[in-house]
């Protein structure tokens, strides 16, 4: 745990070091503030307009979480499916690996075409780009389970149901939350791309990624980049949630809860 | 006299192996196991110990003849069997207690009856301390430890163990091997036994084969008649010193041929 607080306050310095650096580049080039502003100006901005920031920053929270929790849910159903057999993988891998590689801005527009602009479709968008990950990573840590320890568990004539929940299970949970810490921060990215194309999802407000849009529309330059650091703070916030959730679930037994290293 | 009337522990007859339509692993492999024997199986690297050992737990499918385990198919009998492996294979999110129980969990024993036999056994080895322990706090040793308490949880009449003690430094072994002896004592089960040290081997068994490799087979077969119980004072008896020489010159012949 304080290793983790370590990590946090290095991250938090370079962070500082960043906008003493982003000021004083400011102040020497006499940039104009729609160009470039400084980070007081920004933070005037993040002041001055700080409800409706955390009403763009809640709606596409609930957004990226929602299509995080479902890519969790549905991503180990469809990892169990795939650790049942090499033909099952073979057949509908090639599938994930579409996923993943479909460029989700091409996609989102789609989406929103078919399921209709809202919380509903944006959400759909966060699910989508999050799923791959899930299911390689935990795919991969359902089938890599040692012989030997399949081996030990014939040896007590367990049955395929006892493999799959007292064994097969469980050695996955370090590889599905490898693919959710991947999945938290680009769950963020998702939502604010689904809300490019989706416009306001609720009556006269949007999420960060609508708000974004507007913001540049109106040359509100600082306003945006309260934005961009709220979505930034989102995205953190996400990695941070999954990384203590790894630690306290993990930490008893495995390595990669302990150290960065990874067995 | 009676052990002749017994259906013995393990009898392959004319037992061969091969992958794939390769070349055989084993050839025509004929031996009989008496019930309360400990056998070691030696010999150089591919000569198919370890397969051997696959074969009697029906782990790996023979090729061609027979294996009976208390009168019975390895699959039918693994009720009766348990296995130890090269490595530990503690399972790293259980606990010590909830590893040692896994076989009785996985044969559905109730949770009141598996906690007193894991605490009976746990105490039987010394690991009382650590019932609480994850794998990853413990040495090699402890490891190996609660991987033989795990074994003989389960009660089982056949130990096969496959270099179990390979990768301990030389006193935690002679320590385990001695403690093996004194649990073979008092629960008199057979074991079948896959090791590389030939002290090891003379040590703790009644019976050594030396096996032969390409293809797999017994080339001598040595009785190792030291007296029980048998101590670390074993070891200095001058019949151990000529039961290491004899095998050792054994598996130097199988080496060269």
């Amino acid at each position: 745990m304080t290793k983790n607080l370590i990590t946090l306050l290095n991250a938090l310095a370079v962070f500082a070091v960043l906008l003493l650096l982003w000021q004083g580049l400011c102040l020497v080039l006499h940039l104009p503030p729609y160009m470039l502003p400084r980070p007081l100006t920004v933070g005037h901005a993040v002041i001055a307009r700080f409800p409706s920031l955390v009403a763009s920053l809640a709606i596409t929270t609930e957004e990226a979480a929602g299509g995080l929790i479902a890519s969790i849910v549905a991503g180990l159903l469809i990892s169990l499916v795939f650790a049942q057999s090499r033909w099952i993988r073979r057949m509908f891998y090639p599938y994930t690996i579409l996923l993943q590689t479909v460029p989700i801005v091409a996609i989102a527009p789609l989406i929103l075409m078919w399921v209709g602009p809202g919380l509903l479709s944006v959400t759909l968008v966060a699910f989508i780009i999050c799923l791959a990950p899930i299911i390689a990573n935990t795919t991969q840590g359902l089938i890599s389970v040692e012989p030997n320890l399949i081996h030990l568990f014939l040896m007590h004539n367990a049955s395929r149901l006892q493999i799959l929940t007292r064994l097969r299970l469980p050695h996955a949970v370090p590889s599905l939350f490898v693919g959710i810490r991947i999945a938290a921060g680009i769950s963020v990215i998702g939502a604010i791309t689904g809300e490019l194309f989706a416009g306001s999802t609720r009556v006269g407000e949007g999420g960060l990624g609508y708000s974004i849009l507007y913001a540049s529309a109106q040359l509100q330059t600082d306003y945006l980049f309260a934005l961009v650091l709220a979505a930034t703070v989102l995205g953190f916030a996400f990695f941070f949630l999954v990384m203590f959730l790894e630690w306290y679930f993990l930490h008893n037994w495995h390595e990669s809860a302990r150290a960065t290293s990874d067995e | 006299m009676s052990a002749e009337l017994q259906v013995p522990e393990v009898s392959l007859a004319s037992v061969t192996k091969s992958y794939g339509g390769g070349p055989p692993i084993l050839q025509q492999i004929d031996l009989t196991i008496a019930k309360g024997e400990f056998v070691s199986l030696i010999g150089p690297s591919g000569c198919g110990k370890s397969t051997l050992l696959k074969l009697i737990s029906g782990l790996t499918s023979i090729t061609s003849g027979t294996i009976l385990v208390d009168g019975m198919t390895p699959v039918d009998a693994r009720e009766t069997v348990s296995y130890i492996f090269q490595d530990a294979t503690l399972l790293p999110w259980r606990t010590v207690t909830s590893n040692v129980g896994l076989g009785l969990e996985l044969e559905r024993v109730s949770r009141e009856v598996r906690n007193q036999k894991v605490q009976s056994l746990l105490e039987l080895v010394g690991l009382t301390h650590v019932a609480r322990a994850y794998p990853r706090q413990l040495s090699g040793g402890m490891k190996m430890r609660v991987s033989v308490a795990r074994a003989l949880a389960t009660k089982p009449r056949l130990l096969l163990m496959d270099e179990p003690f390979g990768a301990l430094d030389e006193m935690t072994r002679d320590r385990l091997n001695e403690e093996l002896l004194r649990l073979k004592a008092e629960q008199n089960w057979t074991a079948v036994f896959v090791t590389h040290s030939v002290a090891e081997a003379v040590f703790l068994s009644t019976r050594i084969l030396v096996l032969a490799p390409s293809p797999g087979r017994v080339a001598r077969e040595i009785s190792i008649d030291l007296p029980s119980p048998r101590t670390s004072d074993t070891r200095e008896m001058p019949q151990f010193e000529s039961f290491v020489t004899e095998v050792s010159r054994a598996l130097r012949g199988v080496q060269h041929a």
